[in-house]
């Protein structure tokens, strides 16, 4: 469903972010995207959506080669794309109702959302993402009265309300405990699963991709160096991600968590 | 332990300016003019002894200042300056809100951004009082002038930090709204307007407040308002009708000021 083909991007100071990536989602498969900061992860998902033109090689999405459109059918093009953010990037001033209706930004004129006049199909649709992840008594809430997790699930309702194929999904939990980080993430696979999507989520923590995801890609210096099911990922390959360290300890804390997430199931 | 980590390291604090000799010429420098330039002026003491007396009468007259002997001429003047104030404020805030836009580098290209920049460059060069002078002279005395420099005026001090918080907006709530696919426009209004509107309200607020002010001064030179009426008073001697002046001025100013400060705070 979405193919990047030897997608390249420099940037103005010379710095080569991706270097000829290869890559190819089939629809409703959720990828984990690891790497060092400076990898390049956050670059990837942006190139896609094109919020950072990417330099050379080509984005393909059902068919449609997103790298040649024009500024008006690319506007189009991102509708079925929703992004989720590390800082959540809810405008902070508006409702949490607002930003909910924002991801119909695409599909609304300008006047409609100027005035704040979504169709009445936009709304529902508005309110019951709002229930599916546990805030439809917020509504009128101001962003920023929310906590982190409250606003990450603000944020994947405006991704999900754009009705995407795909999810870009940057850093979900970078910012949050690792309960609501856990939440968040299954709260994301769970949507996705529902709604047949597919997902690329930007990660650092190892554990909690494995824990969630079907598929893990290693990105380092712009390069894919894994890609594979999350069980393979061996303290050698760890290495070869991220350098040298002791992974040991990283790998058997998923193993007890593992565990111990069954044993609270049943 | 060896000698020379018990030695104590001597440190002091870098200087701002690392070459001695600059920094010891500019001080210097600087207490040189200072001095010449006190000395240049020329004060005449015998005319200020003189100068006393008259500057007591006039505060003398803020013990009885008189509001009524050329009270229709104040009520006309202080409506003058209310109906400048308005409508120059108003009309300079519409003008400003998309020279602003313009004038802010992370949302506007760069030929616009120069056009615009340009704008307001003028605007704040020439001072309020030099416009009026020029505008007295093509439009004639009366308020239109005064309306069309303080609407001038507000465009240089409101569109540039207009611009200046634009630019200091979060640039990840925008990028989150372009992401959703939307227009420039939809963009604009939702990624960027409602991290800018408390500060452009207080500002506009506060620039009512300057307008009046600027209004009062404005009729000096012709540019009718109340400026005119004190200018008159003074003209024909009249202190205690020009302390009256003097003193609705600055509780007027006073006023506005406690209700710009009471709106920013509410819309925080």
């Amino acid at each position: 469903m979405l193919h990047l083909n030897k997608l390249t991007k420099q940037y103005a100071t010379g710095d080569m972010a991706l270097k000829s990536v290869e890559l190819e989602i089939p629809k409703g498969q959720v990828v984990a995207l690891i790497g060092p900061s400076g990898a390049g992860k956050s670059t990837l998902i942006r190139c896609i959506n094109r919020l950072v033109e990417p330099t050379s090689g080509s984005v393909i999405l059902n068919g449609k080669e997103l790298t040649k459109l024009g500024s008006g059918a690319l506007r189009q093009a991102r509708r079925r794309m929703g992004m989720i953010f590390q800082e959540y990037a809810l405008v902070e001033r508006l409702t949490v109702m607002e930003n909910v209706l924002s991801g119909r930004l695409g599909y609304v004129g300008f006047w409609r959302s100027f005035l704040r006049k979504y169709p009445q199909s936009d709304v529902d649709e508005a309110f019951r993402l709002l229930e599916r992840v546990g805030l439809d008594h917020m509504a009128d809430k101001r962003a920023d009265e929310l906590s982190g997790g409250q606003r990450q699930r603000v944020g994947i309702a405006r991704a999900l309300i754009q009705d995407p194929e795909l999810l870009l999904v940057d850093e979900p939990t970078a910012s949050l405990d690792p309960k609501t980080s856990r939440q968040i993430m299954r709260l994301i696979c769970e949507l996705c699963a529902e709604r047949n999507l597919a997902a690329i989520i930007n990660i650092h923590d190892v554990a909690l991709a494995q824990m969630f995801v079907q598929r893990v890609i290693g990105l380092r210096f712009g390069e894919v160096v894994y890609d594979g099911p999350p069980d393979q990922l061996k303290p050698d390959i760890l290495t070869e991600i991220y350098g040298e360290e002791d992974w040991e300890a990283t790998i058997e804390a998923i193993d007890e968590d593992d565990e111990a997430e069954q044993g609270a199931v049943a | 332990m060896n000698a020379s980590m018990t030695a104590s390291r001597k440190w002091r604090k870098p200087p701002m300016i690392k070459n001695p000799l600059m920094r010891w010429g500019l001080i210097s420098g600087c207490l040189i003019y200072l001095v010449l330039a006190f000395g240049s002026f020329d004060v005449n003491w015998a005319r200020v002894y003189e100068g006393l007396d008259r500057g007591w009468q006039f505060i003398l007259a803020f013990s009885k200042p008189d509001f009524l002997s050329r009270k229709s001429d104040i009520i006309d003047g202080m409506a003058e300056s209310a109906i400048m104030t308005i409508t120059s404020t108003a009309c300079g805030i519409l003008i400003s809100i998309p020279i602003g836009l313009g004038a802010a580098r992370n949302i506007a290209p760069l030929p616009v951004y120069l056009v615009c920049r340009g704008v307001i460059a003028i605007s704040r060069a020439l001072h309020e009082i030099i416009v009026a002078i020029l505008l007295v002279a093509i439009f004639g005395f009366g308020p239109f002038a005064g309306f069309v420099t303080l609407s001038f005026a507000t465009i240089g001090f409101l569109a540039k930090l207009l611009a200046e918080d634009i630019e200091d907006t979060d640039r990840s709530q925008a990028e989150a709204i372009k992401a959703t696919g939307a227009s420039w426009w939809q963009w604009v209004t939702y990624g960027i307007q409602p991290q800018v509107m408390p500060r452009l309200i207080g500002l506009s607020m506060y620039r009512l407040d300057i307008n009046f002010r600027e209004s009062a001064i404005l009729g000096l030179v012709g540019a009718g308002g109340i400026g005119a009426t004190l200018n008159t008073a003074f003209d024909r001697y009249e202190f205690d009708t020009a302390a009256a002046i003097i003193i609705m001025i600055i509780v007027i100013v006073m006023f506005l000021e406690y209700l710009s400060g009471v709106i920013r705070a509410r819309l925080q």
